[in-house]
């Protein structure tokens, strides 16, 4: 077919009877695609601008106070030279690793049953619940997880500030597990129960593992999110100037320090707050990539 | 007739061998998905050691009449059977009868190849052994059975040279050989055949139909097939279906030279469908 077929603005279709005026709607269509690609683009820049300027200022300010003491040692009194964060970085590590323990079964059995009841009227319910709680603002999971696991005991614990932001990873994670689950075709649900799989081997054995690649990367995604929350974590692990790795007793935690140094009247301490959110903005960066790297290697791993 | 304790008391023992006549007959057999009838009064024998072929247009019920034989239509929310399927004599919807252990007797493939992403070439074969309550294989039995049902299928030569690599590498005729390894690796009474070669090149068809062909020595074959020089090659009987029900039943020679009914010969010489 020759070229003749397709206008100049591309599109194939009947061929339309020349007007006069076409050079002008051409030269006006083509000013209205150059405007638009280049607001669009200027937005797409603006949006990770943010980013990029936290990252170079964090760079600046936090470098200084960074070094290899800043990760093995304690923090040091007002008017001492040096100190870090060692004890809030273990602590953050705990904490992370008991919400992950509260989070991860129930979110991941949740996605599992949104997913393979569909459409059943718990399911429909239980979705709209986990948005709810995802929407949640994360104050109010600190008061709640202090109402309940903090002032029966009398005291504030690791085990307190794990279980409310492990609270937050339930729906995070309930909601990607679901769609992954989803993206498992019927087919492969088919063979396995015409092998003889239970409905429950099935989707634990079979359909839960081909998901296993997108759930890994939700997971990581909902731990970086709440490994930088603060708020629960004033009413619950409250912080711990000592090292401390009792899940029982209060903890030291990066987004708690950095708010106390934030706050404090010393420069040294601000300096330190800067060092911290540098870690603390590294470790959430590194899990990302991890959670990217795993993800493409499952992917390249099914073809090859 | 033998009476098949075996599909409601010892989960996953051995089958006593084929000996009615009959590995499979449906009785006044009608399926349903919500309101419509998609499966009506369907009554059909399928000789034990013989390929039974089902043939008919589009949306005939040829597949729901296949999937009513190891349960797989009630999977589907809505469905509905009513009637009679007996397996060696026994009814496979008796409320004692449990799906899971038929299955296991009554293996299926499908339209399109579906080996599980997740496991290598040995687990998808060893897949169904695995599942199968009781005593677990020991690994020189599975690796023994795994050889067996790759030779039955006729893939063996071409990926024992890589088993432990993943199932979804290798090309779309030897997944579909595959998944009839694994449903061979169980050593069922029947095999389900569900347009088996719809997806294949005119090669890998070539290598399905003979291996169908092979099958019948060992067991009962039912395979659902919308090509009509298919149905003629593989199968010892044919059966046409027209919206849902049985038209004619006969020899696949008888049926091809001289259908005893109008509609089929009409849909064979290629008048309709």
């Amino acid at each position: 077919m020759s070229a003749g077929a397709i206008d100049a603005s591309g599109a194939v279709g009947q061929p339309r009877r020349p007007t006069r005026s076409r050079p002008v709607a051409l030269a006006r269509r083509r000013g209205v695609s150059i405007l638009m690609v280049t607001l669009t683009c200027l937005a797409a820049a603006v949006a990770v601008v943010p980013l990029v300027v936290i990252l170079v200022y964090l760079l600046k300010q936090g470098a200084s106070a960074l070094s290899l003491s800043f990760f093995t040692s304690m923090p040091k009194p007002v008017g001492e030279a040096g100190g870090g964060m060692a004890n809030a970085i273990i602590g953050t590590l705990i904490l992370i690793g008991i919400a992950s323990a509260v989070g991860l079964p129930v979110g991941i059995g949740a996605g599992l049953y949104l997913a393979e009841r569909r459409g059943t009227r718990l399911a429909n319910l239980v979705r709209f619940l986990a948005d709810v709680l995802n929407g949640l603002p994360s104050i109010v999971m600190g008061i709640f997880a202090w109402q309940f696991l903090v002032r029966p005991v009398g005291h504030f614990s690791a085990l307190a500030g794990g279980a409310a932001i492990g609270a937050m990873m339930i729906p995070l994670v309930t909601r990607t597990t679901e769609e992954m689950v989803r993206t498992v075709p019927q087919s492969l649900r088919e063979a396995a129960l015409a092998l003889g799989y239970p409905r429950w081997r099935t989707s634990l054995q079979i359909v839960l593992r081909t998901a296993l690649g997108g759930i890994v990367t939700g997971v990581l995604v909902a731990v970086a999110r709440v490994a930088g929350e603060t708020a629960p974590l004033l009413f619950t692990a409250l912080g711990n100037q000592f090292w401390s790795t009792k899940i029982s007793q209060p903890i030291a935690a990066l987004p708690l320090q950095i708010f106390t140094y934030a706050i404090s009247p010393y420069e040294e301490q601000h300096a330190q707050a800067w060092a911290g959110a540098l870690v603390l903005i590294t470790l959430v960066l590194v899990i990302s990539i991890v959670a990217r790297v795993v993800t493409r290697a499952r992917l390249g791993g099914g073809h090859d | 007739m033998t009476e098949l304790v075996t599909l409601r008391e010892v989960e996953g023992a051995p089958m006593p061998s084929a000996s009615g006549p009959c590995a499979m007959r449906t009785i006044g057999l009608d399926a349903y998905f919500g309101s419509v009838h998609a499966v009506r009064s369907v009554s059909l024998d399928m000789p034990s050691n013989e390929v039974t072929a089902i043939i008919g247009p589009s949306g005939c019920g040829k597949s729901t009449l296949l999937r009513t034989l190891n349960r797989m239509h009630e999977t589907v929310p809505t469905a509905r059977v009513s009637g009679q399927v007996l397996f060696h004599g026994q009814d496979i919807y008796a409320d004692e009868v449990n799906p899971i252990t038929l299955r296991r007797h009554v293996g299926m493939v499908f339209q399109r190849p579906t080996p599980f992403p997740t496991m290598s070439i040995r687990d998808n074969v060893a897949a169904g052994l695995r599942v199968q309550a009781g005593d677990k294989p020991r690994r020189a039995e599975v690796d023994a059975i795994v050889e067996r049902a790759l030779r039955e299928a006729a893939l063996w030569d071409e990926v024992k040279d890589r088993l432990n690599a993943s199932a979804t590498g290798i090309s779309g005729g030897q997944q579909q050989r595959l998944c009839i390894a694994r449903a061979l690796a169980t050593a069922p009474h029947v095999l389900l055949l569900d347009e088996p070669t719809a997806s294949l090149d005119p090669a890998s068809t070539q290598k399905v139909e003979e291996l169908v062909y092979e099958l019948r020595r060992t067991m009962t074959v039912v395979i659902v097939t919308h090509n009509m020089q298919q149905a003629a090659r593989v199968s010892d009987r044919t059966v046409f279906m027209l919206a849902g029900e049985l038209v004619e039943t006969a020899p696949t020679r008888v049926m091809f030279t001289t259908p005893s009914d109008p509609r089929t010969e009409a849909y064979i010489t290629g008048r309709f469908g």
